[in-house]
Formats: C-alpha cells, structure tokens, sequence
C-alpha cells in the first residue's frame, strides 16, 4: 500500500539522445493509495510504457519514482511490490492453480500453514477455489487472467496491481462480466489498481480516476464525468466520448463566439488576452436540432436504436448531433448549442471562462 | 444416395506409384528374401520363419543390438542437456545472433562421411591433432585399438555432430517464449532455477521431443561415421546394428538372414518412432478431464 508519484519521468527506447524521440515527455502523476486509476490513450501513447516503469520492468532515462516518499526508481521489479497482470495470461503451466497463487509467496519464503490459509483465502476471493487442484494450462483464458490476478493479490506487501489491457483476449460477453468483479475487488480489497487501456468504456467504468495520454504526455486526469463533461484539450474531447466531441473552428471575443456570419453565445466570458480564432468544442449531446440557429445541411442519420446520429455540415464542416431515436429532423434545419456545455479552445488547450478561474 | 464419382481414386494413382516404387516394392523385396532360401541360378526355397528365429537367437544380433541401444542412450543424454545448455546460453539480439547460428550450423552442413574422415585423422595417435596432442601428454590413447577409446572417439564425435542441431531447435523454442512470461517472473520473485523449471522447460517440451526422435532414429541407424573411423572394431567393439547388417548382406552375401535381420531392425525404428509420436500426440490434446486426474 503506498501512494505513488512520478516525477517528470521521460523514456527513451532510443540511444538516450533527443533526436530518437521519448515515448514519455515529462510526466508527472500523483496516484493516492487505494484509488482505481485507469490510463487511457490510443496505441502507442507511451501508456504501457509508463506501467512497466511504474512495476519496475523498465527504468526511465530521466526523471523519479515514489512509493510513499521512498525513492524506488532504480530498483528491480521483485523489489519493488508491484503485482501485474498482462495482456495476454500468464501462468505457470507446470504447476497447479493453487500453486501458482502460491509461487510469489514461496520465492518471499512464507511456508506451512501460513501460506496456505493466505492461498485459500485468496483462492475464495477470486472465485477460483472450485479449479484449485487443476492444472493451470487448462484453463480458459479469462480463468487464467483470474490465477495471475491471484498472485497479484496474495501479497499482502503490494503497494499496487497493475493491469495492461487484461482484457483484450476474452470473450466480450465475459468483458463486462470480468471487469465488474475487478471493480467489486477493488472496493473489497481496497488495493491501488492502475489500469492501462485503450477501450474508454473499460476506462470509464473501471476506473475512479482516469488518466488521458497521448504523444508521451498526460493530457488531463480526472474523473470519468470531468473528462465527459469539461474535456481540458480537443483530443479528450474527440477521444474521450462515442461519437466524439464537434471542434468547431470560430472568431470569439467576450462573451460571444462568431460561426461563419453567426453569433453564438458562450457560457461565460473569456479573458481578454483571448480573442480571435479559437476552436469552440461541444458534444453532440449538447447540439440541439431546432427552427431557428446556426444552418445546417444534414448529410447522414444513423439509427443506433437507443438515439439517432444526426451528421451535418457547417459552414463546409462536419458536424455530429444527438437526438432522442424518434425526434422529428426538420427540412430547415438549425442547431443550436448548449452555452453551459460549450467550451474553447486555443491551440488544442481549453480557456477557463473567467467566471470559473476564482 | 448421393452418387459416387469412383473416378476420385484416380487422383491418388500418381503417389501410390511413388511410395510403391520407392518403399513398398523395395521393403517387399527384402520381405520375399527373408522367408526364403536362395542358391543362385534364381532358384528359392522357401523356409518361413526360419531366418527370423535364426537372427533372433543369435548372440551376433543381441550383442549388436545392445551396443546400438548403448549408443543412442549415451548420445541422447549428452547431447540433450549440452543443447539446452548451450541455447539458454545463446545471445538473443543483435550481430552475435547471425554469428552464433552459422558457427553452429556448420557441423550439420558436413556430409556424414567427411565427418568421419575428419574424426579419423583428428584421433590419430600418429599425426591427428587430437590423438597426437594426447600421446604427446602421455595419455594413452588409441582408437583403433582400444574399445573404450573408440566409443569415446564415437560419441565425442556425435556429440560435436549433432548438439547444434539439438541447441538451434532448443534455442528456436526458447525465443517463442513472450517475454511477459520473464516479467512475470521477475515480478513474482522467481529464481533463474525456477524460471528455467517453471517457464523454459515446459515451453521446450515440445521441440525437445521433437530434437529426441530426430536423434534417436539417426543414432540408432548410424552407419558412415563409425564405418569411417573405425571399421565396427576393434574387434566387434563397435559393430553396431547397420554395420552387422551391411558385412552380412555384402560381405558374407548372406542375403536370408541379412533381409530377416533387416525386417526386425525396421520394425525396432518403427515401434520406438510410433511410442514418441505417441507421445508427441498425446501432449498436443491434453484434455481437460485427463489433466484433473493429472492434478494433486
């Protein structure tokens, strides 16, 4: 148990030099004990990356790792107290299902009846005391995710259980089924868990805190509904949300954004140093298709059976709505915005309205 | 019904032309020899099992036999943990990699009797770089006419043969291996014992069975390298199965016994080649209910 800390850690696969390129640019991340925290980004933002420097499998060229203060960046991943459960399931095929809960504490030295009340318990925990005396090969795989989960959790000394996309090989309708026990262990267990994804509804719903990456950096950390509702850049916004956040190109300045010949009106007032071209981002929840408003040309419906995707075109660029399934589309179509869920943006980055900033 | 189209069989025609004229006929030969007696002129007589009971109860067979089973025993337990070694111990990554394979497979690009020329003169007490550097020790070394020296001649020679081949399919099952399964060791604090035990070992069984069939049956025919070097002797020391069978067909021009003798020694191949296929089988579809009786 331990809060974690990562201090402007930067990673080079590369020869140490500047020109090879870091995976990470300089991250900083603060993880209190006992959260369920989820690193979300597309492939190859540096996330896996950061989860092996966090178990210790890779060390990071510049930069610190904390476990409750204690400088833990140079030291190898058995020392480091850190349990992972991998992509694709690990376990030793050898041995039985019980034994390889058992493997972690043998090699600490716990024996006798020690080791096995801890094994059975841990055994009753993940629900796999009914295949304990089987051998571990035969198991199907999200079963065998369950055993290398076990012998996560059957150290006690463990400052945190990493997860790098342990789902991506099981079954979809077993997904769900898996990552609500992975929740309810959470709860129960109260184990800092760090989960690496690139799935946002796994993110999302798994996680307490959730960390955007992209391009080797965090982008925002945050709950699952600030992330939903106040993304801090356009790439949350578009990434972060099915489908994805508008951005709208506009003119703004004050309290008021400029479409095309249109004026819209914003959610608060910008700081004076912000002033013409901006990017207005807005979810497709919040456009309203109505009489009157910006016009639009709708291209495209989209029935997904629960509400309909409307796509459009403003001003010469996409732009997506959603509607109740049902809704009446009218010919003359105009949308309009929510004030209180339209954000802007400058250089990718969003600008707190003033009203916020207190 | 559904019609029958017999003209299918049509299609396998040209392959059991093939296997007919490269191994049925010949095999069919060599069974028509063994049932029967011949006095040239083409005249044959036939006499049953007459020649089997003959090779079976002859001491020459069993005593040719056993040194046979001898040799393939002491190579495979050489030769096996030497490969596993030497694989494990292989560099995984860059220029050495390149270096590495082509230094090893050169033994295996040697044909059998040049392999044997090469240990012949090595092991010469005379000139051999090997025999001649030991007498010059003092040792008392002489292949030609010391069995023992000439078994350690044999073997070191199959060992310096055939561990590469035994290493590269060792070491091809060894890079297979993700390496998520090495950090999950090194997570969970395993040693290098446990994780060769629990990780390498189980993940090679495969190749190692495959590399233990493959040796078995070339050492257990072997006939150029010890013909080579050392002529079956001295005496009988070294007259393994092949070799038996060879001065008997072609020397003696026993032909009777020798395709009798033959017939047993393709059925001994046969039985030991069916047992580790067998076995290969048997791993691949390891059932579920199997590995519960299979379990503490």
């Amino acid at each position: 148990m331990a809060r974690i800390l990562l201090d402007a850690v930067r990673h080079t696969y590369g020869a140490g030099t500047e020109a090879a390129g870091y995976a990470l640019k300089g991250v900083d991340l603060d993880l209190e004990d006992g959260g369920a925290f989820a690193l979300l980004g597309p492939s190859g933002c540096g996330k896996t990356t950061l989860l092996n420097i966090l178990s210790g499998l890779v060390t990071p060229s510049k930069g610190r790792v904390l476990f409750d203060g204690e400088d833990v960046t140079g030291l190898p991943a058995d020392r480091r107290n850190v349990a992972q459960v991998f992509q694709f399931p690990v376990v030793y095929d050898t041995m039985s299902v019980r034994e390889n809960i058992a493997f972690p504490l043998r090699n600490r030295g716990v024996k006798g009846a020690a080791l096995k009340a801890r094994v059975d318990e841990i055994l009753d925990v993940i629900g796999l005391a009914h295949v304990a005396d089987n051998r571990a090969r035969n198991l199907s795989a999200e079963l065998k995710q369950k055993v290398s989960l076990g012998r996560g959790l059957v150290r006690d000394d463990v400052a945190a259980i990493l997860f790098d996309e342990p789902l991506t090989v099981i079954d979809p309708a077993l997904k769900w089924e898996l990552r609500t026990q992975l929740r309810a262990l959470h709860t129960r267990s109260r184990r800092t868990m760090i989960y690496v994804t690139h799935d946002q509804t796994e993110a999302l719903t798994f996680a307490d805190r959730v960390v955007v990456m992209n391009n080797g950096e965090i982008l925002q950390v945050g709950e699952p509904a600030d992330l939903f509702e106040r993304p801090e850049s356009t790439f949350v916004g578009y990434f972060i949300g099915s489908p994805g956040m508008n951005v709208i190109p506009a003119l703004a300045e004050g309290r008021t954004a400029r479409i095309g010949g249109r004026e819209i009106e914003l959610g608060g007032t910008l700081p004076p140093a912000v002033r013409g071209e901006v990017e207005i981002g807005v979810r497709p929840e919040a456009v309203t298709l109505q009489g009157s408003g910006l016009p639009v040309q709708v291209t495209r419906l989209e029935d997904t059976g629960r509400f309909t995707i409307v796509r459009m075109q403003l001003e010469g660029r996409p732009l997506v709505a959603l509607t109740p399934e049902g809704g009446a589309i009218p010919a003359d179509a105009h949308v309009s915005f929510d004030p209180a869920r339209t954000h802007v943006y400058v250089g990718g980055r969003r600008v707190p309205f003033l009203e916020d900033g207190a | 019904m559904k019609p029958v189209n017999q003209k299918a069989w049509l299609l396998v025609v040209p392959v059991l032309a093939l296997v007919a004229l490269s191994a049925v006929i010949p095999l069919m030969t060599v069974v028509n020899y063994s049932v029967q007696d011949t006095f040239g002129n083409n005249q044959f007589f036939w006499v049953g099992t007459e020649w089997y009971r003959q090779v079976l109860t002859s001491e020459r067979f069993w005593q040719a036999l056993f040194r046979t089973l001898m040799f393939s025993a002491i190579i495979l337990v050489l030769e096996i943990p030497l490969g596993v070694i030497v694989a494990l111990n292989m560099p995984r990554k860059g220029w050495p990699v390149a270096v590495c394979l082509v230094l090893m497979a050169l033994p295996l690009l040697i044909p059998w009797n040049v392999v044997g020329t090469i240990w012949q003169v090595f092991g010469r007490v005379d000139i051999g770089l090997l025999g001649a550097s030991l007498a010059g020790m003092g040792v008392d070394y002489n292949y030609v006419q010391d069995p023992v020296d000439a078994w350690a001649t044999l073997i070191l020679m199959d060992v310096w043969h055939w561990t590469s081949l035994v290493a590269l399919l060792a070491y091809a099952g060894l890079v297979s291996i993700p390496d998520a399964y090495y950090q999950a060791a090194r997570i969970d604090g395993a040693s290098g014992w446990s994780v060769f035990l629990h990780i390498q070992l189980p993940r090679l069984r495969r190749v190692l069975t495959i590399a233990i069939l493959l040796r078995f049956m070339d050492s257990f025919m072997i006939y150029t390298e010890p013909f080579v070097v050392t002529g079956g002797g001295p005496g009988n020391s070294t007259t393994f199965l092949s070799i038996d069978l060879v001065q008997m067909a072609v020397g003696q021009f026993d032909l009777g016994p020798a395709a009798a003798w033959s017939i047993i020694y393709f059925l001994i191949i046969l039985a030991f080649s069916w047992a580790f296929y067998s076995v290969m089988v048997r791993d691949d579809g390891e059932s579920p209910a199997r590995a519960k009786e299979g379990g503490e």
